[in-house]
């Protein structure tokens, strides 16, 4: 976390090395050939996580619960421990190939079907507290760096390290004890609401402030500093001044010259930093049991559900992998001075 | 005449000492070590001060979820054993689990920046391949999965969060490693044929360990929130000897606290937790001001 510090560094550093000619198809095969080896080594380490460092995947799965010798037999069948591991691995990635991740050991049905049914929830729920993030943050960073040192931008900057600070579940736990009553805590929709569309669209955006808020005050501060410190480093450049003695009013200034230029870094920073959402949401999910992706993988934890356990993981991993070559193209997209060059 | 040895201790006396003054004219800096002295000295003597019997569950003394009072100034929890107790005694378990983690990952991340930074080429390219794609992987995630698979216990949470946290460092003091073997005193010991080992230990080293020691600051802030995330999610240490604030918040999650209006049971933990984080960001903070002149103000 402490790479929040000095984030525009980092983006910039990350910016290609100017290249003449032809440089943009070789960016963007670079970086997507970059990412589909990520995505084959999250696979790769799917495999190695589940099946080879558990020693016995089985009796992982039934540490602390009674299983018979028939139910042992059956999930080893299932899983093919009886096959060699290399001979396990390639059936493994054969299986992948075609969407087939196996059957949970919890629910009794096909993984794939069930990080279907729970993707819905947790991309409304990740997307709008997402949207909402960069904009509070957005807002707060440029007017705590426009109005640096004042009582404002300390008090907000403040703000922003203390909940950055709070676990994301403490957070939740108390927004559950101060709102006691106001809003569901639990669950997605009340299992008596009508079933026509706006009387369900209304209760699941009630049962949606609660973890949207918790999510928001965790993900928001990162945006808030980024954008702060970016806009800080260019509140000094000549070109600020060039608009100032143009006559350009203070507002104007902000909002045409200095907040796109800073605005670069921190969008970016919004692909890159999927990862801290994705955990995030698990642990909101899990306290707000939102039937979510988050959620799953907390029951697949708990009940040491391995192959549904590789599922998610191979879902969010892969997710966070896809947003950042997203951002890094982005960024050559959005920034003329790295495409020009 | 002083040896060259002595020289260069009493050197590095001075830049301590000119650090140190740096340091303290800062005072969110000192505040935050300050209290962070507290409460590991606290953490320390927790043995001397309070009786570890009072974490054993058949030993309880209060009721169940009792609220504050003179005996229990923080309450019981649903087991009756005394909320006070328990967050003295957790601050032990985080602390260890923060600073340990801490240093596993920093020194992961150092060895591989200064061996990618070192070595160049093939090594580089392989070594940055693997820290971009543990970068890129959340994480958490990353530290559930290990965390299911091990054995339960407070290694195997050590384990997971310094396994999972390392890329930013490594990536730093890479970048640190090439400023530095660009200057001439580099060339000069290469020069007079000092090997890998003797420019690295040598020469490298030693100036890329304030910023490491910085990192180490800030990281540890972010391994104890790590391990309350592993432990809330029941990933932690099962025992109930050793809590830690995580497992704590964990129970009181479990136990309901939150219907049953028992804020004594939820907030001590949490608060800690809050508290120990952005001490640890303060002081890393301050410490950043005084090795980058650049972030100095005014």
């Amino acid at each position: 976390m402490s790479d929040i510090l000095t984030p525009t560094e980092e983006a910039l550093a990350e910016a290609p090395p100017p290249k003449r000619g032809g440089g943009a198809l070789r960016y963007l095969l670079t970086k997507v050939g970059g990412g589909l080896v990520s995505l084959a080594l999250v696979i790769v380490l799917g495999f190695l996580l589940f099946r080879v460092l558990p020693g016995d995947p089985v009796l992982t799965m039934t540490r602390g619960r009674p299983a018979s010798k028939e139910q042992i037999a059956e999930l080893e069948a299932q899983l093919g421990l009886d096959k060699p591991l290399i001979a396990q691995f390639f059936d493994y990635l054969w299986r992948l190939l075609h969407g087939d991740l196996g059957e949970s050991y919890v629910f009794r049905v096909p993984v794939t079907q069930k990080i279907l049914e729970r993707l819905g929830p947790t991309l409304l729920l990740v997307g709008t507290a997402t949207v909402i993030a960069v904009a509070l943050g957005l807002w707060l960073g440029t007017r705590s760096a426009w109005r640096r040192d004042t009582r404002f931008d300390r008090v907000s900057t403040s703000v922003a390290l203390a909940l950055w600070s709070t676990p994301t579940f403490f957070l939740g736990l108390l927004l559950m004890a101060a709102t006691s009553g106001w809003f569901p805590t639990a669950g997605m929709v009340y299992s008596d609401t009508p079933p026509d569309f706006f009387a369900q669209a209304l209760d699941i955006a009630h049962h949606m402030v609660l973890p949207t808020i918790t999510l928001v005050a965790v993900v928001y501060a990162q945006y808030q500093l980024v954008m702060r410190s970016s806009l800080l480093e260019e509140m000094g450049a000549d070109y600020l001044t060039t608009a100032r003695a143009k006559g350009l009013r203070d507002d104007l200034v902000r909002r045409r010259h200095a907040v796109p230029n800073a605005l670069l870094p921190t969008v970016t920073l919004v692909f890159l930093h999927m990862g801290f959402v994705v955990a995030g949401a698990i642990t909101t999910e899990t306290v707000f049991s939102w039937p979510g992706l988050g959620l799953l993988t907390y029951d697949a934890l708990e009940k040491r559900d391995l192959p549904l356990l590789t599922g998610t993981f191979i879902v969010l991993a892969g997710a966070v992998i896809v947003m950042n070559v997203f951002a890094d193209i982005l960024y050559r997209v959005l920034d003329p001075r790295v495409r020009a060059s | 005449m002083t040896s060259p040895r002595a020289l260069a201790w009493r050197r590095r006396g001075d830049a301590l000492a000119a650090g140190w003054r740096q340091f303290a004219r800062q005072r969110s800096g000192l505040f935050g070590l300050g209290l962070l002295v507290l409460i590991v000295l606290l953490a320390v003597f927790a043995p001397v001060l309070t009786d570890r019997e009072g974490l054993n569950v058949i030993k309880a003394t209060g009721g169940p979820l009792e609220s504050p009072s003179w005996e229990f100034p923080l309450g019981t929890d649903r087991q009756g054993r005394s909320v006070l107790l328990l967050t003295l005694w957790g601050a032990r378990m985080s602390l260890t689990v923060g600073f340990v983690a801490a240093l596993l990952s920093i020194g992961i991340g150092t060895v591989i920046g200064i061996l990618a930074a070192h070595y160049g080429k093939w090594v580089s390219a392989g070594l940055m391949r693997i820290t971009d794609f543990f970068l890129v992987l959340p994480s958490l995630v990353l530290a559930i999965a290990l965390s299911t698979v091990l054995n339960p216990g407070i290694g195997t949470v050590i384990l997971a969060i310094g396994i999972t946290s390392w890329p930013p460092s490594a990536r730093l003091v890479r970048a640190q490693t090439l400023t530095i073997e660009a200057r001439p005193y580099i060339e000069r010991s290469r020069a007079l044929g000092g090997g890998h080992l003797h420019v690295i230990t040598k020469h490298v080293l030693p100036a890329v360990l304030p910023l490491v020691f910085v990192n180490t600051t800030l990281a540890v802030g972010s391994a104890i929130v790590a391990e309350s995330t592993l432990s809330f999610l029941g990933l932690g240490d099962p025992n109930p000897m050793r809590p830690s604030w995580g497992s704590m918040l964990r129970s009181a999650w479990l136990d309901s606290a939150v219907i049953a209006g028992a804020w004594w049971y939820l907030l001590p933990p949490g608060i800690a937790i809050a508290i120990v984080v952005l001490a640890f960001t303060m002081c890393g903070r301050a410490l950043e001001s005084v090795l980058n002149p650049r972030l100095r103000e005014g």
